[in-house]
């Protein structure tokens, strides 16, 4: 079922002709101006909210640099430089996996009359970045070849990737996972076996500005909530923009995201997904996408030349190719459609769609504009008129017609966590020390007791005690040294087991 | 039937009558390693993950990634009266198993076979899952049939497969034995009357939500000691990673699963039949096949690995993962397979790395201390040894 994400059966034809037929005379036509009206106010409040737009989320750039030169490697430069470094990799040709397991690392490319520096993988390495960080950011490089992702994140929150040339790197190009808080700007990323930029199980995004093409899918917010994509131009993909809840992902829905002002075009690539991925299931030719994701507005968008369908609204139910979840929502709620400029969409669209343009008594139409299949209540459109429609007459009228109350859904960068010395050390204390030592009795270290009488006025020589620990006890076995606590936390666990009581 | 009948009667009254005197077992009052004793008198645990944050607070992501919400707040009376009844065979139905007959601190809280073995030696038909870090777990069993540990300690409790032991029996053989009749007293002061079995399956929780597995080397790596990890470990933990083999899309740190039920078509040992998974407990055909995907801390200590004990190795298991979609599921079967489930092509060295990896998720520091002697005074048969 390669092509099946919309596999409309028989029993779909039965749902439409039952609903539809009959509906098709002609309503009051409503004209609606998106210059005027109410903005859309659903989306996402911070707390108190800041009076400025937040245009970056990493916050303050670290005084510290280093540079690299064509001929080194990232990788050492970031496992020597401590927390809070900029990483300034000059031009010339790089075949690493880059990973960043610590906070406030940028990795920024100096580009030179056009020179940059440029990660290859050769078709051999399999993902060029790889990071876990907090505060990371990625500019300026450029990036082919690999096999795995571009530059994929897993659960580092205030992200900033920008002005990245990302081709031909496998599954996706920019991946950031289990994030919260993320700019992804500026980048151009073609050539891409699934999502081009994928944002998957994250919160507080904004895609802008990008150029994506030449993929499977441009664009794809999948199991997130509160995203914004907007002026970005997504051409020659498979399928252009995806709001997507996916199935038996851990963290389960797709609310609040908004997608305006983009450009998408001729979304007509063949496509190559892989087998019994999700997006194999996309039909090629699609603008837009929204598979049960609720709250997503479209406004404002360019949507042209895409073959099958300008945009497609569907749940769970008809993607043939997708597990099954109990807990997940299968619908696509309260989808809100306002003005968009739609042009020459669904000029060679799929049987499915044009059996559901006869449902709704639609009959010799040679373009589809919006499609929507399964149920989506809730949904609202403006302007209907404008477009060639399919399953989207029971839709509202809009309370709103535009967006432009909301800026983004970005937070300021948030401050590390100050964590107390002494909070720490009895944290480490229970944490690693409680599982060979017990207050007063015998574990396989001898009792604090009898460690407090050593040392009570002496937490430092506790403290150096335990990283180089010599064997003091015959009846008792040596301890393996503790020298991977940094010299303050060893010092706050001296202290701590020192004034233990039970 | 009634011989089983009569010996099981014959096994519970030899529990009672001879068991150790009620005077030899005192509960302790500390709690285990890892928790705090707070001024309430329960045991919280503290973790240097506590210090972190996790998306929706859901406890999934990447290194210095929060865990996800977990039980504790237990008494440590009522952890250690767990403990003794966790190893304690007068938990089966004929007096010869305990829990730590598949649960064994010397083989990972498993039991290193391919299926557990049960009452009578019945094939129980599925592997027994470590319970290192259960505390963190939302659903239990393979299926996820169980939503609580409360609930899943009646599954093994009462199969005809496992222990073997009814409702009825159970209680009878406890309340018959005074020094569980005065322990319990301790761990539950507040309540009088015979034992009944929620405190049975809450003092077994509370034991098992003490299993806390977190200073692993990884662990130590992801807190900040960049040599916690060997070079090769570092190699694999990237090859992990990777959006190629892709095993944290589904093995997701801190725990090292997501949790969810997965389809992912692995074989069933010679001649067992397709054992559909999931898809029998929530009526979906599309879950055909799919198993919770089990935590990899302490993976290297469970050998043989999968529902069943299809691969003998950790290097089996990832080399079937690498032998591409599909590879083992029936003829003329069609499985809804995993999409992360893809062909990775990794070179024999990838694989090597991370089974290398994999064996940076140990850390038995917290292992538990089996009695000496239980209040039955019972002693598990040992299968096969």
């Amino acid at each position: 079922m390669k092509k099946g994400l919309i596999a409309l059966g028989m029993a779909l034809l039965l749902f439409g002709a039952g609903t539809y037929l009959g509906r098709s005379s002609k309503r009051d036509v409503m004209i609606t101006s998106s210059t005027a009206g109410a903005s859309y106010s659903g989306g996402f409040k911070a707390d108190g909210a800041s009076a400025t737009v937040i245009r970056s989320v990493a916050g303050p750039a670290p005084n510290n640099v280093v540079v690299v030169k064509n001929g080194e490697s990232i990788q050492a430069a970031i496992k020597a430089a401590p927390a809070g470094t900029i990483v300034r990799v000059m031009p010339g040709t790089y075949h690493e996996t880059v990973y960043i397991d610590k906070d406030d690392i940028r990795i920024v490319g100096v580009i030179e009359e056009g020179r940059r520096a440029v990660l290859d993988g050769e078709k051999k390495l399999n993902d060029a970045i790889l990071y876990s960080g907090n505060n990371f950011v990625a500019e300026n490089l450029e990036i082919r070849n690999y096999k795995g992702n571009g530059i994929m994140g897993q659960a580092g929150n205030n992200f900033e990737i920008r002005n990245n040339v990302i081709a031909s790197s496998g599954v996706y190009g920019i991946f950031p996972q289990l994030g919260q808080n993320g700019i992804v700007e500026h980048n151009v990323v073609s050539g891409i076996a699934d999502a081009a930029i994928y944002i998957g199980m994250s919160d507080n995004i904004l895609v802008a500005h990008n150029e994506v093409f030449d993929s499977v899918a441009g664009i794809e917010i999948e199991n997130s909530r509160h995203a914004i994509v907007e002026h970005n131009y997504v051409h020659d993909n498979s399928g252009g923009l995806l709001a997507f809840v996916t199935p038996g992902l851990p963290i389960k829905t797709t609310v609040d995201v908004i997608f305006r002002n983009n450009f998408v075009v001729k979304n007509n690539h063949a496509n190559f997904g892989a087998p019994g991925s999700t997006v194999s299931g996309i039909p090629a030719g699609t603008g837009i996408l929204v598979m049960a994701a609720d709250d997503v507005v479209i406004e404002g968008n360019v949507i042209t030349d895409n073959k099958v369908s300008g945009v497609i609204i569907t749940d769970h139910a008809h993607a043939s190719n997708i597990t099954a979840d109990p807990e997940s929502d299968p619908n696509s709620d309260r989808v809100k459609l306002l003005d968009n400029v739609m042009l020459n969409n669904g000029y060679d669209t799929i049987k499915e769609a044009k059996a559901l343009l006869l449902a709704d008594g639609k009959v010799g139409k040679t373009n589809l504009d919006i499609v929507r299949v399964g149920p989506s209540p809730g949904s609202c459109i403006v302007n209907r008129h404008q477009y060639v429609t399919a399953g989207v007459g029971d839709f509202a009228e809009c309370e709103f017609t535009n967006t432009a109350a909301t800026a983004n859904y970005l937070l300021p960068p948030v401050p590390p966590r100050v964590i107390e010395p002494g909070e720490r050390g009895k944290v480490v204390y229970l944490g690693i020390c409680s599982g060979c030592h017990v207050y007063n009795g015998r574990m396989i270290g001898p009792p604090v007791q009898a460690i407090q009488a050593l040392y009570m006025e002496n937490p430092q020589g506790l403290a150096d005690y335990i990283a180089h620990p010599q064997k003091k006890r015959e009846d008792y076995p040596e301890m393996p040294p503790q020298d991977y606590l940094d010299p303050q936390t060893r010092l706050a666990v001296a202290n701590y087991m020192l004034k233990v009581t039970n | 039937m009634i011989r089983a009948l009569l010996m099981m009667i014959a096994a519970a009254g030899t529990a009672g009558a001879v068991g150790p005197a009620p005077a030899d077992f005192t509960l302790s009052g500390s709690c285990p390693p890892g928790f705090e004793k707070t001024r309430a008198g329960v045991c919280e645990l503290r973790t240097l993950y506590q210090f972190y944050d996790s998306l929706e607070n859901r406890g999934l992501g990447g290194t210095r990634t929060a865990l996800p919400p977990h039980r504790d707040g237990f008494t440590p009376q009522q952890i250690d009266l767990g403990r003794y009844l966790f190893f304690d065979p007068v938990l089966s139905g004929d007096g010869t198993l305990s829990c730590a007959s598949c649960h064994d601190p010397a083989r990972g809280l498993s039991d290193g076979r391919p299926r557990s073995i049960g009452i009578h030696g019945a094939d129980a038909g599925r592997a027994a899952p470590t319970l290192w870090n259960v505390a963190f777990l939302k659903r239990f069993f393979w299926d996820a049939r169980a939503d609580s540990l409360e609930a899943q300690a009646t599954g093994p409790l009462y199969s005809p497969k496992e222990m073997g032991n009814t409702r009825v029996w159970l209680l009878a053989s406890l309340n018959g034995n005074a020094s569980y009749r005065q322990l319990f007293d301790q761990a539950f002061p507040n309540v009088s009357g015979p034992i009944t079995e929620q405190q049975v399956y809450a003092a077994l929780a509370a034991f098992q939500t003490s299993l806390i597995s977190l200073n692993s080397p990884y662990d130590r790596y992801v807190h900040g000691y960049d040599a916690a990890l060997s070079e090769h470990e570092i190699e694999g933990l990237n090859v992990f990673r990777s959006f190629v083999a892709r095993c944290s899309e589904c093995h997701t740190p801190p725990l090292f699963t997501n949790e969810q039920i997965a389809v992912i078509g692995m074989p069933e040992p010679d001649g067992r039949p397709f054992d559909v998974g999931a898809e029998a407990i929530l009526d979906s055909p599309k879950l055909k096949g799919g198993f919770k995907v089990p935590t990899l801390r302490n993976i290297a200590r469970t050998a043989p690995y999968s529902h069943s004990g299809a691969f003998a190795s950790l290097h089996d298991v990832v080399a079937f993962y690498n032998k591409g979609r599909g590879n083992s599921v029936p003829k003329d079967m069609h499985l809804y397979l995993h999409w992360h489930i893809a062909d990775p092509k990794l070179t024999d060295t990838e694989v090597d790395r991370i089974v290398d990896f994999l064996g940076a998720l140990t850390d038995e520091t917290f292992l538990p201390q089996r009695p000496a002697r239980v209040p039955s005074g019972l002693t598990p048969t040992q299968l096969g040894e």
